[in-house]
């Protein structure tokens, strides 16, 4: 069945009250923007649902790429069919022949908008009944629960059929939650943590730490590429590079082995706090996830945080390692997360780091570096890239193999 | 020289072992290694494999890069029986297999497992209706052929995956060895299927490779294990070299497709045509679209399959007795067998299998040198 439109559901809605709005003209600038790849595509955000026309263009891929917008609760492919009884009694036939199994059962549910039109609702419900269980046989109504929902939609424009039902990836339109900032390592846990701020409404600007020649050329593209893919979700993502390596050789240098760890941390986070105020943002967002390694104790957090009062945001706080890990394969950021290259968070790191530190010897041992020397220089060092989705960082050669290929 | 034996192998093209040539000589470096020379040979992999992904309009990573149709086909079956050997012992496959499947499932059914083979009718296909009586609630995998090598027949592909919808944890297989680039992919990559086997040479592609498709979330045990190449399914130091080059003979493969097709069904036609005017002829493959367009399998009742193919090997053209794997084996044709033809007239049978290179006028020329040569064969008996 080839569809001339997609009737997307808002998500959260009737919570959002006076927010409606913006939630509205935002999903729609969200959707648009997805979908930008098909000129054809016609994208009409109204006050109870959203209209995807397709115009020709090939469903599938379209509904591929709505799957992946917050702010969705689900969506409807439906066909147009011309306005006369005759074209909606064959359509929704096939509608129900194509899902049809024995033992199944079905509904018809008509809105009618057109008031001129020839028939009422229940005149047309009984008409595509009738005409459904004379031709499916074993077919039996059920209006309650029923297995196959036809619903037909007279409207000004034309008549709309519409069966299926997806899923869509809820939460709330990017944008609508203002803007923060993401620690963002390479590992499984930060690209979750991303995608799951993102899912919340917030539009996130990435900040991710590296320590040439300790971290190679390609983590920092891998860094890149796991961007790329959370921008699927989200459009284009700014990726904002840090070089970190004179301040984890001078901590290193200077600091006891058992708070390089914790001190490294606290050396982060000023920067990224830093770098969060400089461009207005509302928090910082990473991927920790409490116990699970030295650095993400309650004792670890408390002497780490303690270096600024901006939110710092932990969406996986209480999650389990397999289901984040579920989740990181959902989103297509697992593969790339596994990559085997060091990242700044595993190099120099001591053998026994400490779990509980403590916060006032933490402060202490902090006085033998330069914090604010150190601070300067990174940041003046910054490299900034906007990210758009599907682009491939990994593969320098990309283009020389596709001669070869 | 004329080549009508393409579902044997076929010619590895001029472009395709220049992209092998080069990489072996230039992008050397072992996948797996760290350093970026390493790195950059694992790019040109994965690049390969999404190149390779895209035309079959699948995810890459559900493409896994095996030796070639014989691995994947013992893959698929025997990963599978290992894998789900908790849940059931019961496999399902047709009686026109290729030896790959046929005698993997004998070797199972060694270890204890159950294995059906479905009947076919006079044109080698199975009814979907046996299928559906032979399913169990202990089986396991259903292993579907897209086209038989031996005489072409398409398999009803469709009403197998509609049948095993309701069945949804039963592996679903296909040996797509013989139907890529045969203008039959949306049959064969159909929404239900689970795993497909390819094989590279028989595209144009160098010996040693092939691929196959596993749909995402679905298990099977591998058979390689070591270093945990290929996502740990299939362990072995990547033949990169000739991977690039599979990918890029499947894009040529594909590129041209409907008007080889065209082209292979025009010359089947012209064949079949001629030589059904003549007594001894017993025609196997049809002109339908229940057939592949590159396969025409007949026979010459009286003369033996190897007499008629040494006979026109003489002129240069070179044809095959049913299939190259038992063609040395004196067999009679399994299918033909399968398909109750009579061990005198199976034993006659020849196979001519067409590729893009094939023209019109490779045509014709088979057809002289056949009305040359059945002047003699009709003497001998």
């Amino acid at each position: 069945m080839r569809y001339s439109e997609i009737m997307v559901r808002y998500g959260e809605l009737s919570t959002k009250g006076k927010n409606r709005k913006d939630f509205i003209k935002q999903l729609g600038k969200n959707v648009r923007a997805v979908l930008s790849e098909y000129p054809e595509v016609g994208v009409k955000a109204q006050r109870d649902r959203l209209h995807v026309t397709l115009n020709g263009a090939d469903d599938k891929p379209v509904m591929d790429d709505l799957q992946r917008v917050f702010g969705i609760e689900n969506f409807s492919p439906s066909v147009q069919v011309e306005k006369d009884i005759e074209s909606i009694k064959d359509t929704a036939l096939t509608m129900v022949q194509e899902q049809f199994k024995p033992g199944m059962t079905f509904k018809i549910q008509t809105k009618r908008q057109d008031k001129n039109f020839e028939y009422h609702t229940d005149q047309i419900n009984n008409i595509l009944g009738d005409h459904i269980l004379e031709n499916v046989e074993g077919i039996t109504v059920d209006v309650k629960h029923p297995d196959i929902e036809i619903r037909v939609e007279i409207r000004m424009n034309g008549v709309f059929l519409s069966s299926e039902t997806i899923k869509g990836a809820g939460g709330l339109p990017v944008g609508t939650g203002g803007r923060a900032t993401m620690m963002l390592s390479g590992g499984i846990d930060s690209p979750v943590a991303s995608y799951m701020g993102m899912k919340r409404g917030v539009k996130i600007d990435m900040i991710h730490f590296y320590s040439p020649p300790y971290t190679s050329v390609q983590a920092l593209s891998k860094a890149k590429q796991l961007t790329s893919v959370l921008a699927k979700y989200s459009g284009g993502i700014q990726f904002i590079a840090v070089p970190f390596t004179e301040v984890q050789e001078t901590i290193k240098e200077k600091v006891p082995e058992g708070y390089l760890m914790t001190i490294q941390r606290r050396m982060m986070l000023r920067i990224a706090a830093e770098i969060t105020k400089s461009r207005h943002c509302k928090g910082i967002f990473n991927g920790e996830a409490l116990g699970q390694v030295a650095s993400q104790t309650l004792e670890s957090m408390m002497a780490i945080n303690d270096v600024t009062e901006l939110p710092i945001l932990r969406p996986l706080i209480s999650m389990d390692k397999t289901d984040i890990i579920e989740i990181a394969k959902k989103i297509g950021t697992y593969d790339l997360s596994i990559m085997p290259f060091e990242d700044c968070c595993t190099i120099f790191t001591p053998p026994s780091p400490k779990t509980r530190p403590d916060l006032e010897k933490t402060r202490k041992f902090e006085q033998y570096i330069d914090v604010e020397g150190l601070m300067k220089r990174s940041i003046e060092g910054i490299k900034i890239t906007d990210i758009k989705p599907n682009e491939d960082y990994m593969n320098a050669d990309a283009d020389i193999f596709a001669e070869l290929l | 020289m004329i080549y009508f034996d393409n579902s044997a192998t076929t010619q590895a093209l001029p472009e395709v072992v220049d992209t092998y040539d080069k990489v072996s000589k230039s992008i050397w470096g072992n996948p797996s290694s760290l350093h970026n020379f390493g790195e950059k040979a694992f790019n040109l992999l994965e690049q390969s494999r999404k190149q390779i992904a895209d035309l079959l309009h699948v995810n890459a990573d559900e493409i896994y890069f095996t030796s070639g149709g014989t691995e994947g086909d013992n893959w698929v079956l025997k990963g599978t029986a290992i894998e789900k050997r908790e849940y059931g012992k019961h496999l399902i496959t047709t009686s026109v297999e290729h030896p790959a499947i046929h005698n993997s499932m004998e070797q199972l059914k060694q270890l204890g497992f159950d294995v059906t083979y479905l009947s076919v009718d006079d044109e080698g296909r199975i009814d979907p209706e046996e299928l559906k009586q032979a399913i169990r609630p202990d089986t396991t995998l259903v292993s579907v052929m897209a086209v038989n090598n031996e005489i072409g027949t398409i398999q009803p592909l469709k009403e197998v995956a509609d049948i095993l919808r309701d069945h949804p944890k039963i592996h679903f297989h296909v040996d797509a060895v013989q139907g890529i680039g045969k203008g039959i992919q949306d049959l064969i990559m159909n929404d239900r299927v689970d795993f497909v086997t390819f094989s590279g040479h028989k595209f144009h592609a160098p010996r040693g490779t092939g691929f196959i498709y596993a749909k995402r979330g679905r298990r099977i045990a591998p058979l390689m294990n070591g270093g945990g190449q290929e996502k740990n399914q299939r362990s072995g130091t990547e033949n990169v070299p000739a991977i690039a080059a599979m990918a890029k003979a499947l894009r040529l493969l594909l590129d041209k497709e409907s008007k080889a097709n065209q082209m292979e069904r025009e010359i089947k036609q012209l064949i079949s045509d001629h030589i059904q005017k003549f007594d001894k002829i017993v025609p196997f493959s049809k002109n339908t679209d229940g057939f592949a367009p590159h396969i025409l399998c007949f026979a010459i009742t009286g003369v033996r399959g190897e007499t008629i193919v040494h006979a026109f090997e003489e002129h240069g053209i070179y044809i095959s007795t049913t299939s190259a794997c038992s063609s040395k084996k004196h067999l009679a044709s399994s299918t033909l067998t399968a398909m109750n033809v009579p061990e005198n007239v199976s034993t006659s049978a020849v196979r001519i299998s067409l590729g893009d290179q094939n023209t019109v006028a490779e045509a014709h020329e088979f057809i002289s040198v056949f009305d040359e040569l059945y002047k003699e064969f009709d003497k001998l008996s």
